[in-house]
């Protein structure tokens, strides 16, 4: 997986996540999973369909989604509030919105499926042909942890390319 | 959150009423509590585009705060039938997907300005006294403005 298919993602975590938690976040962490994807706590995942495919899942621990939760709300949620879900779905959406809008601007083409809840507490393994990255925002009110899964639709490029030619 | 110079209606001095529209209530909460913050009053809230429909013709808002992507029918659709049955409508497309081809799509069929999630208080103020042109005035000595 190219970083530059990557970097729109960092991008956008790191402006929503800052600007929404009014505080810098720092990657702490960025490596390549090549076990199963293990859940953290509260996760969103949205697919991707188009020139690029796969997913995206924001994935908090439970005791950082309730804060991140509450400080959203402006007031402090219970730990079964369906606000929190609610809540990182939003931010699922806000960073994959963003960066899908900075990837369709040099000419990528998308679909951004609804979020929804990642129940399982294991997710796909990385492949050759999806590889999945996992980075860890480091925020005042704990680690957020992104895991990308990305890769590039040949036979829609190619269509497009033929297009063009 | 930073209060702003009530934004009120020019033609009775009313508070400006909005319709919000979108699938998430965690983000028609947030919309809201920013209204609150420019002197507005949310006159209904919809999940999704057809509900928005009926609550347009419901409520007759002042501004329509519009997502895109949505269940059942998407914001520019509702966004399009909408301004053809009510012409005056003021819709603002509030969407995280903000590239250009859709930000187009949304103009040409009748929205009045995008605004980008995550939205900024400052960005949709100003959008929103744009948007109302004439018809919205600041009330004047009120709250710390911008």
């Amino acid at each position: 997986m190219k970083m530059d298919l990557i970097q729109p993602f960092i991008n956008a975590a790191d402006a929503v996540l800052s600007q929404g938690l009014q505080g810098s976040t720092k990657v702490t962490n960025l490596i390549m999973e090549e076990q199963a994807y293990r859940r953290k706590g509260v996760a969103g995942m949205i697919a991707l369909t188009g020139d690029i495919e796969g997913r995206i899942v924001l994935d908090l621990e439970p005791q950082t989604a309730v804060k991140v939760a509450s400080h959203y709300a402006g007031a402090d949620l219970p730990e079964s509030d369906a606000l929190i879900k609610e809540t990182i779905f939003e931010l699922a959406n806000q960073v994959v919105g963003n960066a899908v809008s900075a990837l369709n601007d040099q000419g990528f083409h998308f679909r951004v499926h609804p979020p929804h809840l990642l129940t399982a507490e294991e997710g796909d393994k990385s492949s050759e042909d999806v590889e999945a990255l996992m980075i860890c925002f480091e925020t005042a009110l704990g680690n957020v942890y992104m895991n990308v899964a990305l890769r590039y639709n040949k036979r829609r490029l190619a269509d497009h390319a033929s297009v063009g030619a | 959150m930073e209060q702003f110079a009530p934004i009120k209606r020019s033609k009775d001095g009313q508070a400006v009423r909005y319709l919000i529209v979108d699938d998430s209530v965690f983000a028609r909460k947030n919309l809201a509590r920013m209204i609150e913050t420019f002197g507005g009053q949310v006159a209904a809230e919809a999940g999704d585009g057809l509900t928005a429909i009926s609550e347009y013709d419901r409520t007759h808002p002042d501004i329509v705060l519009m997502d895109i992507t949505m269940p059942q029918m998407e914001g520019i659709e509702a966004a399009e039938k909408i301004v053809q049955a009510h012409p005056e409508a003021r819709i603002v497309m509030v969407s995280s997907v903000g590239y250009q081809e859709n930000i187009v799509a949304a103009l040409q069929r009748g929205a009045r300005h995008f605004v980008q999630k995550p939205v900024k208080p400052e960005v949709l103020y100003e959008v929103i006294k744009y948007v109302l042109g004439d018809d919205g005035a600041v009330a004047a000595g009120a709250g710390a403005g911008v």
